[in-house]
């Protein structure tokens, strides 16, 4: 890939996002401080939100910032400060020997295996093979519109079943936090 | 020009993989939920650039309905990792070989 042959402003912006994707991802996971780790994890989401800007993705580079670093890292933040933001994992010690040793080898390989499957395929050359039945991916101004018509009539019956999904998540999660009745004549309620 | 969409997909490779080393050496329940998310947007770059590369919206689609299930997942994880500190006041996922077989 020759650098000079694209423009200054994607380059920049590319750079900008990745830089914030993999030092946010290895924050992530070094930090021994679970809060650090969580706020390690917004820069991230920050980082593929840039990139999805970049690629046009509008809507979705703002759910990312809404639900992502709105929702889920809160959430996050919440659990962290419930259970005690003192608790500290370990890094410097490794339980079970060799076994980030054989992670990294694991990791490594897979990691070559996609870099590989993408350099040798033809897709990622620039050859258009949209199939007949996908719609056509308008460009210039957002895409809001065009990605909600197909979420309401491509994949309406999908997005249904994530309305459903949702209210099971809820249900679920709230009938996990609930405390439980204890029985009160022990006296020494934790 | 834009960034050939290659950049991209390696981007999303490399943060594929700093996640899933995360889950495999990292003991806290917590952060392993963390690098989950991690993978979980390194597939969803895949996605974007992919529509992007191919023209078809099905994959900013499909990064919707996989942040819908993230959200979900998270929900239910959490109070999950909340439960069982109740239960053992402890997230270290080496302590919990109750459901061992």
């Amino acid at each position: 890939m020759i650098a000079g042959a694209y423009a200054l402003p994607s380059i920049v912006v590319f750079a900008t996002s990745a830089l914030l994707v993999l030092v946010g991802a290895v924050g992530v996971i070094a930090a021994q401080n679970p809060v650090h780790s969580a706020l390690s994890l917004i820069m991230t989401l920050f980082g593929v939100a840039v990139a999805f800007v970049a690629q046009s993705a509008d809507f979705l580079a703002a759910v990312q910032i809404i639900v992502y670093a709105g929702a889920i890292v809160v959430l996050f933040l919440f659990v962290i400060m419930f259970l005690g933001v003192d608790r500290r994992d370990p890094v410097r010690v490794e339980p079970l020997v060799g076994q980030r040793a054989f992670a990294a080898v694991g990791v490594l390989i897979t990691v070559a295996g996609l870099i590989t499957l993408m350099a040798r395929s033809h897709w990622v050359s620039g050859a258009i093979s949209v199939s007949s039945g996908g719609t056509a991916l308008a460009t210039g101004q957002g895409n809001v519109k065009q990605l909600g018509t197909a979420v309401f009539t491509t994949y309406l019956f999908a997005f249904e079943a994530t309305a459903a999904l949702l209210i099971i998540a809820v249900v679920g999660a709230v009938l996990l936090a609930r405390r439980e009745r204890v029985v009160e004549n022990e006296g020494s309620d934790a | 020009m834009n960034v050939p969409a290659a950049w991209y997909l390696v981007l999303a490779a490399l943060l594929f993989g700093v996640g899933a080393f995360g889950l495999l050496t990292r003991r806290s329940a917590l952060i392993m939920f963390m690098c989950i998310e991690l993978m979980l947007n390194a597939v969803n770059l895949t996605f974007v650039t992919f529509s992007r590369t191919l023209g078809d919206i099905g994959g900013q689609a499909i990064v919707f309905f996989v942040m819908v299930v993230a959200a979900a997942e998270v929900t239910v994880g959490l109070g999950i990792v909340v439960a069982v500190f109740r239960r053992r006041s402890s997230t270290s996922v080496d302590e919990l070989s109750e459901l061992r077989g």
